[in-house]
């Protein structure tokens, strides 16, 4: 890769502003993890006005679970799960100040959406390289939800993060991209479901 | 003729552990060859930077004995029985979890097993799903493979009309592996099942993903035409690797068949990530 991006957390505006889809980036500083259990927690605690555990401003949010460390180690291996299934509570986060997400996959419509109308972005991970990754984490602790095991909440600090910005704050999808690009000419039938790409 | 032979059930357990703890740590050579392949005729400079850390990826999981993707999957086991084999020492079914409740305890593997409905983890990886066949001879046959749920949530049993024939499988794989888009990790192995039951098709389909990745089909020339003509069509699609563009959507797509009824024409396809992580030993 000819420029990937240095960039560091808390997630400035000005960052999130300049971000379009396509961008290799790597990413140091502090993130957060969470997954399904984590997220619907935060979500009931942030409807009902509550204290959420963790500060949301200007956080990014890594979907992921590692492996259990080996004694003297970090971490485990870490990478990337599907981010749809967080899709149903991420408007929220948002709204409470989450300004970057890192997983893999697409996002709904109205998570979408909230990025764009909240100066966010959403990273994608490559997944299934989750000893590289564990590599570039520094630090790790758990904050919140530890009876969650390995999808309790962890606060890491990483160094050199290798993402890719999928989904922009112009609304920029390079999911989209990638096969509207290359598909059309050649995609085998009219049949193939395209709201479903 | 084979002798009757005592296995005990120690030595499975035993087999079953270091298995899953090789096949995540180790990435298999086919997978590596493919992937360099990869790397060397994708156009999308994503694509690529994708690829090389894919690579980058299994050197450094092989040389730290770190796994090399969090998820360490649902344990699943083939396991082929010789008849003039007489299991010793214990119940070979629980001699299987055993050895996957090991490794994923010794191994520093992910616990990845809940209970369906409550989410509750079961906390050492099993139950494991456990395929048994009864064969020929005085040895045991194992198979290890740990099997992520990203590309599993991606699969899919159905049953066709049999007027929808070859063109109709061909576009059913296609549009599967155009709806998973990036979300099972691609490049993917496409494993196909056709015929048998329904049940049977799904099996088919997995153990489509066994064979070292893009040895076509040897019993059957129009599987192993399928095979190519899919793989084509779906590189054509545009996702790429991890959806970030290009040609590598697929490594290679595996089709494994067996006669069904008149009426009936089931097809699962099983899609595997690029994380294909197996391995045998025969006992």
């Amino acid at each position: 890769m000819k420029d990937i991006r240095k960039i560091h957390t808390p997630l400035a505006d000005e960052i999130c502003r300049e971000l379009s889809a396509g961008d290799a980036v790597t990413l140091s500083g502090t993130i957060l993890t969470g997954r399904d259990v984590a997220h619907r927690r935060l979500f009931d605690a942030g409807t009902r006005g509550e204290a959420l555990p963790v500060d949301l401003r200007g956080m990014v949010m890594f979907y992921a679970a590692p492996t259990p460390a080996r004694p003297g180690r970090i971490i485990g291996s870490i990478g990337p799960t599907t981010s749809m299934r967080m899709d149903r509570y991420t408007p929220k986060l948002i709204e409470l100040g989450l300004k970057g997400m890192i997983g893999k996959g697409r996002r709904s419509f109205e998570v979408r959406e909230s990025i764009k109308e909240h100066n966010a972005v959403y990273f994608g991970a490559i997944g299934g390289v989750a000893a590289l990754m564990s590599r570039r984490v520094r630090s790790a602790e758990v904050v919140a939800f530890p009876e969650l095991g390995p999808e309790a909440m962890m606060r890491l600090e990483v160094v050199d993060f290798p993402l890719v910005v999928i989904n922009d704050s112009k609304g920029g999808d390079l999911y989209e991209d990638a096969v509207s690009r290359r598909g059309d000419a050649r995609r085998p039938s009219e049949n193939t479901p395209i709201e479903m790409l | 003729m084979a002798g009757l032979r005592e296995i005990s059930c120690r030595v499975v357990s035993k087999t079953v552990r270091d298995l899953f703890i090789e096949v995540n740590y180790r990435l298999g050579d086919d997978v590596l060859d493919a992937l360099q392949h990869a790397v060397d005729t994708e156009d999308s400079e994503l694509g690529r930077y994708a690829l090389e850390r894919i690579i980058e990826n299994a050197e450094i999981a092989g040389r730290e004995s770190l796994p090399l993707c969090q998820d360490t999957g649902l344990a699943v086991v083939f396991v082929e029985v010789g008849q003039d084999v007489h299991v010793v020492d214990g119940d070979l079914y629980e001699a299987i979890q055993e050895g996957v409740r090991e490794a994923y305890s010794h191994g520093f593997l992910r616990k990845s097993v809940c209970d369906p409905l409550s989410r509750e983890n079961t906390s050492d990886n099993t139950p494991a799903v456990i395929h048994a066949d009864i064969v020929k001879g005085n040895k045991i046959r194992i198979v290890a493979m740990p099997k992520g749920g990203g590309s599993e949530n991606m699969s899919s049993s159905v049953v066709l009309l049999p007027s929808d024939g070859i063109e109709g499988i061909k576009q059913h794989v296609v549009d599967m592996v155009a709806k998973a888009g990036p979300n099972p990790c691609p490049p993917v192995i496409v494993g196909v099942g056709i015929g048998g039951s329904l049940e049977m098709s799904a099996l088919l389909s997995k153990k489509a993903l066994l064979r070292p990745v893009g040895e076509p089909n040897k019993g059957d020339d129009r599987l192993s035409t399928m095979e190519s003509e899919i793989l084509k069509e779906v590189n054509s699609l545009g996702t790429g690797p991890q959806g970030y563009g290009g040609r590598t959507t697929a490594l290679a797509v595996h089709i494994e068949m067996m006669p069904c009824h008149i009426a009936s024409l089931p097809v699962s396809v099983n899609i595997q990530c690029h994380v294909a992580r197996h391995g045998e030993t025969i006992i």
